[in-house]
């Protein structure tokens, strides 16, 4: 039964990756015409820049889980912290963009920091469910704070960046500079991360007390502050994603709310835990949506994503990058 | 002391292992009937004067005979307390107004949900993102049906049938993971299941909703705040001792057992597809039992009403009541129900700066999830076990009585 099902599995994640594929070929083999092919197209470069930012906000996810073994339901609210912190800068001091941004990340850094020194430390060692339900708990006073403060409040406001407006031209394709903005940011972003984890001092102390904590504590790394320095990195990358989506979508106190439940699942289908997993889950979340958006009657687009996350669970319970341990009792 | 220290192995599987015989039990039933022929057949209307009357006469007719130990050296004190607390729940609408009736009725029916959840989160330790779709089932199975003219004892089962086999089909992904993956294909379902509710709108009524009528069995009608409370009081006992049941008999143990160690389990023979399988249906069954209630509570359903939120409320239910106990159940509904109106009447007296801060509700809701997970992670039933045994044990109460080991690797990887 469950060879039939890993079976299965990779003759589905072949056929959906042929179907995704086949696109341009069927254009060049006379069956769909240029116009299709363009609005195929089209309907990709948005879902990848939507899953963008999925993957940003999984992959802060992925990195505290990694490390500390706790769920964070409040990264969401990391972000929104974050996109509120750049609107503060940018609009209300006008320190200009580029300026703005980097004190909006420094400052989410620092409140991530803050929040594993002041709520995350003293449930350590609790059971994995009463950690879950304290970062719960603390999304909901993050939200309740940030529309309590004069001057963020309950509104809704927009970002400019100096992206807005305009459209790149590549053929007959038509991108926002913003969607190719969130794109860029995303790869560098990325690749800076790889970097970060593979060659510096830092990095490999995460690594290596993510992998087990005791010995890395028994090798001298100050796990402790560690992790503090970890939910920074990981508020800093939130803070990142609410940069890039504040221009396409808008700076509201829900919006971490309502990016947290498409992040959950992009990192859980890429397999919890794993950092390629979660760039991929929310690429293959923001995909589907696009497209099930467009293609499918309305009502579909939410629905799909999470018929995605369930086909694949069913299939392949560990996600798709996710280790699979043995068991001990 | 008696809960620290196992005095009789038979204590276990016994419903309330502190007490209570058989004769105490009969005198109470009884005096019960006899107060409701009271109440149904009275020439005058009987005020709470008389209904503290009452009270009385049971507090002198069984708390003189309970409250020593029996030969047996059995305690009668928890009898005596609960019978105490059936004949408040059975007068409570006699004494108090409208208002206060309908908020304990909702008590009853976020208890019957939480009963569900502790079975499923406390007892077999399968987290579910999904009660929401339970209730969902349960609220449209009975609206739906009660529209075509069938009454409580058709629509009820259905929705606990129709709703346990939803659970069987969300509980199938949890016979291949665990924890967060779990929890994230329930909340998948529930969505799926929300968006159906929304859109097959020639029979749900879409967004919209649809509203319902006085829920009625066998041409008796339901039209009174007190005769909702007594249907969900009865339905809240029903449930209660169906879970205390469940608990102590050889199904509780597998679940125990399986939330315990997956492997250890089934190396002792526990069929984990079953019994998984069975603590979803159960604990569905009860949620859509529960939203049955709800929804001729309420007179209107929509899809809106059965999101996300829900789903996270009942988990903050459970834990916060407790998850070790079916008190928890008890306390925890009590919690969910009092808390939002506590913080309203509050709000009146603050000064309006403060009380017309927009998100208090919700800030003081997470404040207190975070505070309780911190200081108290067995939740307010674990607070009333440790005050009890510090009267009990009075001068020799030691500070690290229930104090928990803290471990350094809570590793879920390795499991």
């Amino acid at each position: 039964m469950t060879r039939l099902l890993g079976r299965l599995w990779w003759l589905l994640a072949a056929s959906a990756t042929i179907a995704f594929l086949s696109p341009p070929f069927l254009w060049l083999a006379g069956i769909m015409d240029g116009a299709g092919l363009t609005q195929y197209m089209q309907q990709v470069v948005s879902g990848v820049a939507n899953g963008c930012v999925y993957a940003l906000v999984a992959l802060g996810i992925v990195l505290i889980y990694k490390a500390t073994e706790t769920i964070n339901f409040a990264q969401g609210e990391l972000m929104m912290v974050g996109a509120f912190l750049a609107f503060t800068f940018i609009t209300m001091y006008g320190v200009g963009f580029w300026l703005g941004a980097a004190l909006a990340i420094i400052g989410a850094v620092l409140f991530g920091m803050l929040t594993d020194r002041a709520i995350i430390r003293p449930v350590v060692g609790q059971p994995v469910f009463a950690i879950v339900m304290v970062t719960l708990g603390f999304g909901f006073v993050v939200r309740a704070v940030v529309s309590m403060i004069p001057g963020w409040g309950t509104d809704t406001y927009a970002l400019t960046t100096p992206f807005s407006g305009a459209d790149l031209r590549l053929g007959t394709l038509v991108v926002s500079q913003d969607h190719a903005a969130i794109i860029a940011s995303t790869v560098v972003l990325c690749a800076i991360l790889f970097v970060f984890f593979r060659y510096t001092r830092l990095g490999v102390a995460m690594e290596a007390s993510s992998e087990n904590q005791l010995a890395a504590y028994y090798m001298g790394i100050p796990v402790k502050r560690v992790y503090t320095l970890i939910w920074g990195l990981s508020a800093g990358v939130a803070a990142f994603a609410g940069l890039l989506l504040a221009p396409i979508t808008f700076i509201h106190t829900q919006m971490g709310f309502g990016v947290i439940f498409k992040a959950f699942p992009a990192a859980i289908l890429g397999g919890f835990g794993s950092i390629p997993g979660a760039i991929v889950g929310g690429l293959i979340i923001g995909i589907v949506e696009a497209l099930a958006g467009f293609y499918l009657p309305e009502g579909f687009k939410d629905v799909a994503a999470y018929v995605v996350l369930l086909v694949v669970l069913l299939l392949r319970p560990e996600g798709i990058f996710g280790r699979v341990t043995p068991k001990k009792v | 002391m008696r809960f620290i220290f196992k005095t009789d192995y038979s204590q276990d599987i016994r419903l309330f292992p502190f007490g209570g015989t058989a004769r105490f039990w009969l005198g109470l039933g009884l005096y019960a009937l006899i107060v409701a022929g009271l109440a149904h057949a009275s020439p005058i209307p009987l005020g709470p004067g008389h209904w503290l009357g009452i009270a009385a006469v049971y507090a002198v007719l069984f708390g003189a005979v309970l409250l020593r130990q029996n030969a047996n050296g059995e305690g009668g004190h928890a009898a005596f307390w609960y019978g105490l607390l059936g004949v408040a729940a059975l007068t409570a609408p006699f004494i108090l107004d409208l208002y206060f009736t309908s908020q304990i009725t909702f008590v009853y029916v976020y208890g019957i949900a939480g009963v569900g959840l502790i079975l499923l989160l406390g007892m077999c330790g399968q987290i579910s993102l999904g009660h929401a779709a339970f209730m969902a089932c349960g609220a449209y199975t009975a609206g739906l049906l009660q529209a075509q003219g069938f009454d409580l004892l058709v629509t009820l089962p259905a929705a606990i049938i129709l709703s346990a086999a939803l659970g069987v089909v969300i509980g199938l992904p949890a016979l291949r993971m665990t924890g967060i993956y779990l929890a994230f294909a329930t909340y998948a379902f529930a969505f799926i299941v929300e968006e159906i509710l929304a859109r097959w709108d020639n029979v749900t009524g879409g967004n919209m909703g649809f509203v319902l009528s006085d829920p009625s069995i066998l041409g008796y009608t339901f039209d009174s705040e007190a005769k909702m409370y007594y249907l969900a009081l009865v339905l809240f006992v029903l449930t209660l001792l169906a879970g205390l049941n469940i608990r102590r008999s050889s199904t509780g143990r597998a679940f125990m057992a399986i939330r315990d160690s997956e492997t250890a389990a089934e190396a002792m023979g526990v069929n984990l597809a079953v019994y998984k399988t069975t603590a979803f249906a159960i604990s569905a069954g009860m949620a859509g039992l529960a939203g049955a209630i709800y929804a001729h509570l309420l007179f209107f359903i929509s899809p809106e009403g059965f999101t996300i939120l829900l789903s996270i409320n009942l988990l903050v239910l459970a834990v916060i009541g407790g998850l070790a106990s079916m008190h928890g159940a008890v306390f925890g509904a009590a919690f969910i129900v009092v808390l939002p109106q506590a913080i309203s009447l509050t709000k009146d007296s603050l000064p309006p700066v403060v009380g017309q801060l927009p998100g208090l509700e919700a800030g003081i809701f997470g404040l207190i999830i975070i505070l309780f997970v911190i200081f108290e992670p067995m939740g307010i039933h674990g607070r009333w076990m440790k005050i009890k045994t510090y009267f009990q044990l009075f001068p020799l109460y030691k500070k690290g009585t229930f104090k928990r080991q803290k471990s350094y690797m809570v590793s879920e990887r390795n499991r």
